[in-house]
């Protein structure tokens, strides 16, 4: 019997492999991560799965094999700590081999306030969603760009678009996160690897529930179908999930600093 | 990354008082709750249970019972719905293990291509298993497979004074037998193990054959259970004491040579205006379903998904019944009792108020799983009536004397309005059952019909 969520527990896979794909996933136990790996498993993907509970983790393999995933690794590793970085790096060349995908999903939002009374508080914020968020797809766009092939994908978020008083901190490191995967797209471009700016609105995960109004927020399951759709396709760059936050930040963009910072949100 | 932090700053701000709007399936009543958990982890939940005061949590699932069983006015739900991971498979034996918010669904759609279905079902695949755990739901196969309680074989319940209790026949058993139908109120299903059973494929060899009296029915019902794994009636609750129906039954397909295409229909997008559901329409709706199944009766090779769950192909059906939502009126009168059973057909066919969800089923001899499990030997129905106020409730009143006259019993999780006396006569073995109750869970129903704080 393998009733027993256990690292080394491995089940058949349940659908035939048919478009493989050998995906890296850093921040696993996040909510939206959580929606997409178990879409990629029941295409019959690869998958190595990074964070920080090993508990978690075993919980998740099961579950993906389960589903049909074809092959499901587990790392332990705390992404914040860029020291880390390196060895996360290293297990995937060595035991996975091959990947042609790395999706950065992990991420903070504490509540604003606590960043502007302490500025520990702000550059943890900054370090775990932007700091860390570089150190790590440096080290994996290297690895792709030598193997000219793959894709390097990352959740930013619409608060990136705009400062906004409520949310400027967040939303700053998420900002600076797509300015940067701005620049390692056309760097890579010339390597024929692909870079993917996944931008969300708000979505209805663990990191959101305290907020007002949550229950309106984006399903998990719609965001991960486009972000999977988005891995799958050639396009786009970037990707704003719902759709309709394309428009919305579009128009955000377009009012002037002047009435924007009168705005109460 | 986010995943403590935003823990941490939840507990925090569980100080302001948030109202939130829950509702069960039937939409009546109208609760504000003061806090919804959403643990997205089993390891979520020894905080959360400890961190409660008493009485104060009811777990919550998909929102699938009708009334307030699944409800807890005022106080706290914990959503299990991101606990939906499987834990574990054993492909030899079809042993499943899943967390309490696995839907139905999921089993069905991740096992039945590996050739394994659900051992029990009942008629909606969106429910969790901690939902059908909790409720001990039954199907179309209680006849010979019992309630879905009878295929668990263990299951890992959260308790907030002794953390994760392993409850199996060898291990707390009676705390297994307290949770089977215990409405929630035990603890927090983390996990169960269920003995999935082997089919061919998702066909089902189906007839449906029409009959004219509730003499007819039984006849065909026994005359069908040996034979047929499932089986179940529509009824048109207009027609009286001899009130004419479908009859339903079926077995697993032996071939599956056909190609299966699963079907996603349309959704009610809003509540539909109350007027539209009247006497007329309902009726005319019971002529054209009668019709169209009497004329194509017989023996038909048909998918899974609409024989179980015909109702599932309109998501969101529930707002048929408009804003004011509706009452699900189930009981079981035993067998002996024919005439109570046609006293309640024509009250109901008098009142003119029933709608075009009768449905019939005789139940069979399995010994109840749990201690407040609803199904025992007799005759079930279920029907559901538009809440329009007063006289709706009214007219389920002077049904419950007809159940209770008959030694009969009203199921929980279909119910928002029995009393106390009428709960007490379905479940004489309650105070048993109280024991077993954790000290930090309660819900509106237990309230209501038990009176506790």
């Amino acid at each position: 019997m393998t009733l027993t969520a256990h690292p080394t527990t491995s089940l058949p896979a349940a659908t035939p492999a048919t478009a493989m794909k050998k995906i890296i996933i850093l921040g696993a136990t996040s909510g939206i991560a959580l929606e997409v790996q178990r879409q990629l498993a029941y295409q019959g993907c690869e998958l190595l799965l990074v964070a920080r509970s090993p508990q978690r983790l075993a919980e998740l393999q099961v579950d993906l094999m389960v589903r049909g995933a074809q092959q499901v690794l587990t790392y332990r590793a705390d992404l914040a700590a860029i020291q880390q970085h390196v060895a996360v790096f290293e297990f995937a060349r060595h035991n996975f081999p091959g990947f042609d995908t790395v999706l950065l999903a992990y991420g903070s939002m504490r509540d604003q306030k606590e960043s502007e009374g302490s500025v520990d508080v702000l550059l943890e914020e900054l370090r775990v969603n932007f700091v860390s968020a570089t150190a790590i797809l440096t080290l994996f766009a290297a690895d792709l760009e030598r193997r000219r092939t793959g894709c390097v994908a990352a959740i930013t978020s619409v608060a990136g678009d705009r400062g906004r008083r409520s949310n400027y901190v967040y939303g700053s490191a998420k900002g600076a996160l797509s300015l940067f995967l701005q620049g390692l797209r056309s760097r890579l471009h010339p390597a024929g690897v692909r870079v993917i700016t996944i931008k969300p609105g708000p979505v209805q995960t663990a990191m959101t529930d305290h907020l007002p109004n949550s229950a309106r927020f984006a399903d998990p399951q719609q965001v991960a179908r486009d972000i999977v759709g988005a891995l799958e396709r050639r396009s786009p760059d970037v990707l704003y999930t719902p759709r309709v936050w394309r428009y919305i930040m579009t128009a955000v963009q377009q009012i002037p600093e002047t009435i924007f910072k009168r705005l109460p949100f | 990354m986010s995943g403590q932090t935003a823990a941490t700053l939840r507990r925090e701000s569980a100080a302001l008082p948030l109202i939130k709007r829950v509702l069960s399936w039937g939409r009546y009543p109208k609760t504000a709750h003061h806090k919804v958990h959403k643990p997205a982890w089993n390891d979520q939940l020894p905080d959360i249970l400890r961190d409660a005061a008493p009485g104060s949590l009811l777990p919550y699932g998909l929102g699938r019972s009708y009334g307030d069983s699944c409800l807890n006015a005022g106080r706290e739900l914990i959503d299990c719905r991101r606990l939906n991971r499987i834990l574990g498979f054993d492909e030899s034996t079809g042993m499943v293990r899943c967390e309490g918010g696995v839907s139905l669904s999921d089993i069905i759609d991740v096992f039945l291509p590996k050739g394994w279905f659900l051992p029990v079902t009942p008629g909606t695949r969106f429910v969790t298993v901690g939902g059908a755990i909790a409720n001990d739901v039954h199907g179309k196969n209680h006849h010979c497979a019992g309630t879905f309680g009878a295929h668990i074989r263990q299951i890992g319940l959260h308790r907030s004074n002794d953390g994760l209790v392993i409850c199996n026949l060898e291990e707390n058993r009676d705390m297994l037998r307290a949770t089977t139908g215990g409405l929630g109120l035990t603890g927090v299903i983390a996990w169960a193990d269920i003995r999935l059973k082997r089919v061919a494929g998702p066909w089902i060899d189906a007839e449906s054959i029409p009959f004219q009296s509730l003499n007819a029915f039984l006849d065909l019902s026994r005359d069908s259970n040996d034979r047929f794994e499932y089986t179940v009636a529509w009824l048109d609750c207009f027609a009286g004491k001899n009130p004419r129906g479908i009859f339903f039954r079926g077995n697993h397909a032996a071939d599956h040579g056909k190609e299966f295409h699963p079907q996603r229909g349309p959704k009610l997008p809003f509540a539909l205006p109350a007027w539209m559901l009247n006497r007329y329409s309902v009726r005319a709706f019971n002529t054209a379903y009668y019709g169209i199944h009497a004329a194509k009766k017989g023996a038909a090779v048909v998918p899974y998904d609409s024989f179980f769950y015909p109702l599932d192909s309109i998501r969101q059906w529930n707002l048929l019944y408009g804003r004011q939502g509706f009452l699900q009126y189930q009981c079981v009168i035993p067998e002996g009792n024919l005439e109570a059973f046609e006293e309640l057909l024509d009250r109901i066919a008098r009142s003119g108020m029933g709608s075009f969800l009768g449905v019939l089923k005789q139940f069979g001899s399995a010994p109840p799983a749990g201690m407040l499990s609803f199904p025992r030997p007799g005759l079930t129905i279920a029907l559901d009536f538009a809440m329009r106020g007063e006289r709706t409730l009214k007219l389920m009143q002077s049904l419950d004397e007809i159940v209770q006259q008959s030694s009969g019993a009203l199921y929980p999780a279909k119910d928002a309005r029995m009393s106390p006396a009428l709960f007490e006569a379905s479940f004489p073995r309650w105070r048993d059952f109280v024991p077993y109750i954790d000290p930090k869970i309660s819900s509106s129903f237990w309230r209501r019909v038990t009176g506790a704080q």
